[in-house]
């Protein structure tokens, strides 16, 4: 196949995963452009194959459609409550085929540059292995925590800053080492080296994050996973990969910034990590006054009287598997002729978009599922907003309070309206370790219990 | 402590400084209480619902001024015609006094107060923050205000307020006009509205239409760029071209309407002369002006204070004392905000205050520190209710922090400091760094740069037109199309070099998880999405 052909065939892939990500714009379009992606991800394949593979065809073949087996049946199985997992999991693989590919590049020794494309190709080598083995261990530290098998607590290592920072001076003097390095053994030797350390800066990165900003992590290793395939597009000159590389980084760096924005924190804050652990929160006086509850009966002749009705999902909906009961209480009372809507938070759950996900599933018609910046200012006119598992993101104190840890973070307003029920365990602090003065406002009522059970008794009562 | 409340002295003031369920709270909270005999009378308070909640009973005005370590009052303290002395002068020294005050225009009083060493609280000079509404007095009186102005407008108005159709014929909705939506207006609207009348209202500050409209009121609007939002939530002074159209506004709703009620004032200033007596000419006989702003010298020029007048057919109503008439409820709700600014004073609940005044609220209030004047309070640093825009798509990183900057902007920037914070100092840094790798880097390099540079552009633009509400499907589909790295290893996976060889399979078979894995399940979340 001539070269200008496979040019061709990619540049015809890259139009096609810019295609995929413009159809996110709307429902409408989301899955013809999910199409666009996999026309454009086999094209770019069947020519590689086509241009470049010479042999070992059954061996590629099996490991192909073995990967594209396990990967299909994930993708089957997964629970939509456990999409962050997924994510992060997928990430993961990434950062490795990154690390992998860079080394294999590196070893390959009929690849042979010299003067300044020697340096260059060698930098690209390092930064795209770095890249790939921060993303790789990051993922795997994050899949991790979201899954329960890492507590979700941040880890706190003493001087944690500082180390940091020791760890980006070895690599960089690494670095320098590696590309000067006369010899090819010694200078495997030294890329080995940073990859080791690259590993410990993702293990160590992420642990240090607490479980409240994961949204944050989640599309910041998004951003890696992106940012390493561009790396190594550069080591391969290969520029499909460089423009896809880009997107997907860019992408993750946007939604991080989302994420950062909802949580009116910087990113280079989160970045460093320890959310919720910080003081200032403590040395706050507790808040005062009585919490009032209420059972599912006061609840049917709340909501009985209702017309317009709220209903704002935390992390506690996912949980608790709550979305279904959630959403039949929803059609009951539609079917009333109440007025039914969602408010979500940006950074509710554990990634960007992760309740409107849920609630898709459970078949929420989505008109009726509201970003915070839509439906904040309909507040007052609610008759009775239901909080289902949410905390931090309907926390008065970011408006009230100048010295919370929360300050001037955007909330849900739920407490405006007329009523506000409050689903929970028990009174435990949100991630970001502060009180929520909501649940002993004279309108709030809390509901203590198992979402699911709450809400599946309620829709039964209803 | 012993909080005592004598009775109003003030010529038709039938209100009182508290209320025989707030006496039951403060007594709770440890305060001892006296009033004076008679002083809830024209509230409807008697003597018996005061020694019912566990409060003493002064027989005068001496005992109660004399026993009191802290003096509730309503209107400000004056000269007792019937003792032949100032109020002032029956409090005893060093005592504390909360009630309105009006520092402003009664520097004299401030003095007074001054040297008997007292320590005065001025409820009309809670700061109007959100943190204080519950103490906030004016807002409280100024809701009653409102509602009793619809109330004597319609007294005086000959007709119905509301439209009907009867067996008798048809009757016609009356129109009326509020101009100035502040708590006033509003409350005006919302009871104008509940007994019937076409409403329309007039503000100049363009934030509280919806406010209106809200409230199902006709929102008149100038089509004139001009925002008179002033400090404290009050108008300001606005420019004379607006004024002119303004006149011209109401001069056609002055023809149109049945009852014109004004509310319009502007802090330490003689109140705007709104409706001229051409105006007033101009309108229906029987047609009513109920004008709030009387005390101050009245919104309309023909209005007398105090009184009732009839001119070229139109009654105006001059009442300053509406709060008065409706005694009952405006104490109780002036009680409640006593006892909410107590209450900040006492959080121990020990029965002794404190005035703390680094308190932001307290410090406002207070007017008289033990015989310091302490009028008028610095500016509060408005921070708290900053709230940060988001979602906008067009929002950079840069004009964010620059607008977080300036939001915190307690200190003014250094030249430096805008510099730095400004777009240039990126685009500068941007241009060096690319200079110097132009300088070095090889022509095939720089075109894979290019490629790079544009591509994450593309990225910007597509990503930013994405749904929120697809964030996790976007996720999915991204980390799909990143496995393209899988090219890498499929050149790679025919050297005859075994390690690569190895290397490069496991790299593909993972990629092929990823590739698989992340296109179904963004499907299968998209099909979800269909709905």
């Amino acid at each position: 196949m001539s070269s200008s052909l496979v040019t061709v065939a990619y540049l015809a892939s890259a139009v096609l995963f810019i295609l995929a990500l413009g159809g996110l714009s709307t429902n409408d379009t989301a899955r013809r452009g999910n199409l666009f992606g996999i026309i454009g991800m086999l094209i770019a394949l069947v020519v590689t194959i086509g241009a470049f593979v010479t042999g070992h065809y059954e061996w590629l073949i099996a490991i192909m459609i073995a990967g594209g087996v396990i990967g299909f049946v994930l993708a089957r199985r997964v629970q939509m409550t456990q999409m962050p997992e997924l994510v992060a999991i997928l990430h993961s693989l990434v950062g490795l085929a990154a690390v992998l590919i860079g080394i294999a590049n590196f070893l390959d020794a009929s690849i042979q540059y010299t003067g300044v494309e020697k340096t260059i190709h060698e930098i690209e080598i390092y930064i795209g292995v770095g890249i790939g083995a921060m993303t790789f261990t990051g993922s795997v530290i994050a899949y991790g925590k979201l899954s329960g098998l890492i507590g979700g607590q941040p880890m706190m290592l003493p001087a944690r800053h500082w180390l940091n920072l020791a760890l980006l001076v070895a690599v960089i003097v690494i670095g320098v080492k590696f590309v000067g390095a006369g010899d090819h053994q010694q200078a495997t030797l030294l890329l080995l080296a940073m990859t080791f350390l690259a590993l410990l800066f993702g293990i160590h990165m992420v642990a240090a994050i607490g479980g409240a900003d994961m949204p944050v992590v989640i599309s910041m290793l998004n951003s890696y996973s992106g940012w390493a395939a561009a790396a190594t597009g550069f080591m391969l000159s290969n520029d499909l990969l460089i423009v896809t590389g880009a997107l997907v980084g860019s992408s993750g760096a946007i939604l991080s910034y989302i994420m950062c924005k909802a949580m009116n924190r910087h990113f280079i804050s989160v970045i460093a990590g320890g959310f919720g652990t910080s003081g200032g929160s403590s040395a706050r006086a507790a808040i005062q006054g009585e919490v009032q509850t209420i059972d599912t009966a006061g609840m049917v002749e709340l909501l009985n009287n209702a017309k317009n009705v709220m209903i704002v999902p935390g992390y506690g909906m996912a949980t608790a598997q709550a979305q279904h009961a959630v959403a039949d209480i929803a059609r009951t009372l539609i079917k009333k002729g109440v007025k039914v809507r969602f408010g979500i938070h940006p950074v509710a759950g554990r990634m960007p978009g992760h309740m409107n996900v849920l609630l898709a599933e459970a078949k929420v018609p989505y008109d009726i599922v509201f970003e915070m910046d839509e439906i904040n200012k309909d507040f007052p006119q609610v008759d009775v907003s239901i909080v289902v598992g949410a905390n931090d993101t309907v926390n008065p104190l970011a408006q009230e309070d100048a010295d919370s840890p929360i300050a001037g973070m955007p909330v849900l307003e739920v407490w405006k309206g007329r009523t506000t029920v409050v689903l929970k365990r028990g009174m435990a602090a949100g991630y970001a370790g502060v009180d929520n003065p909501l649940f002993v406002r004279e309108n709030t009522r809390m509901l203590f219990g198992d979402a699911r059970e709450s809400l599946e008794a309620l829709s039964q009562a209803l | 402590m012993k909080i005592a409340i004598p009775a109003e002295i003030h010529r038709g003031e039938k209100r009182v400084a508290t209320s025989p369920e707030v006496v039951g709270k403060l007594i709770k909270a440890g305060f001892e209480v006296i009033v004076e005999s008679g002083a809830g009378d024209g509230a409807n308070f008697a003597d018996d619902l005061f020694l019912g909640m566990g409060a003493e009973i002064a027989r005068d005005a001496e005992s109660a001024w004399a026993a009191g370590d802290l003096i509730l009052k309503v209107r400000p303290p004056e000269f007792n015609n019937e003792l032949g002395r100032h109020e002032i002068e029956l409090m005893r020294e060093g005592a504390q006094l909360i009630s309105f005050i009006w520092p402003a225009q009664n520097q004299d009083l401030l003095q007074h107060l001054a040297r008997r060493k007292a320590t005065v609280m001025a409820m009309d000079s809670i700061p109007r923050i959100s943190r204080a509404q519950k103490l906030d007095a004016l807002s409280s009186m100024a809701n009653i205000a409102g509602y009793r102005a619809v109330i004597e407008a319609s007294h005086q108005f000959g007709r119905f307020l509301a439209g009907q159709i009867t067996a008798a014929g048809k009757v016609e909705p009356a129109k009326v006009l509020v101009i100035g939506a502040g708590v006033a207006g509003l409350a005006a609207i919302g009871t104008a509205k509940s007994l019937g009348a076409i409403v329309r209202a007039f503000d100049t500050r363009p934030e509280v239409k919806e406010q209106i409209q809200s409230m199902d009121a006709e929102f008149l609007e100038l089509h004139f760029e001009e925002d008179g939002t002033g400090q404290g939530g009050y108008a300001k002074v606005m420019s004379k071209e607006f004024i002119a159209a303004e006149m011209e506004l109401f001069a056609r709703q002055a023809c149109e309407v049945d009852i014109i009620i004004t509310t319009a004032l502007i802090p330490g200033k003689p109140a705007p002369k709104l409706i001229t007596r051409g105006m007033v000419e101009t309108m229906r006989d029987g047609s009513v002006i109920v004008d709030l702003a009387a005390e101050q010298g009245g919104n309309c020029e023909a209005t007398v204070p105090g009184k009732v007048v009839h001119r070229h057919g139109v009654h105006i109503v001059g009442y300053t004392d509406l709060p008065s008439r409706l005694a009952s409820q405006s104490s109780q709700l002036y009680a409640t905000n006593v006892y909410n600014l107590i209450m900040e004073m006492c959080p121990q609940k020990d029965g002794t205050i404190t005035v703390d005044m680094e308190d932001d609220v307290i410090r406002g209030a207070t007017v008289v520190n033990r015989g310091d004047i302490t009028w008028p309070p610095p500016p509060i640093a408005v921070g708290a209710e900053r709230k940060p825009s988001f979602g906008g798509q067009a929002i950079s990183a840069e004009e964010g922090q620059a607008a977080g900057a300036a939001a915190k902007g307690a200190a003014e920037p250094s030249a430096l400091a805008r510099f730095m914070g400004s777009v240039w100092l990126p685009l500068i840094l941007g241009g060096a760094a690319l200079f110097g790798l132009g300088q070095v880097a090889p022509p095939s390099f720089m075109a894979h740069f290019t490629v790079f540079i544009l591509s994450c552009f593309i990225g910007y633009m597509v990503i930013w037109n994405v749904s929120p509400s697809l964030h996790t499907p976007l996720m999915s589909v991204t980390n799909a199309i990143s496995s393209i790295i899988i090219l890498g290893a499929l050149t790679q996976i025919s050297s005859g070099n075994t390690l690569i060889y190895v290397l490069a399979g496991i790299a593909v078979f993972i990629t092929c998880i990823n590739i698989v894995g992340g296109f179904s399940v963004t499907q299968r979340m998209l099909q979800m999405f269909k709905g």
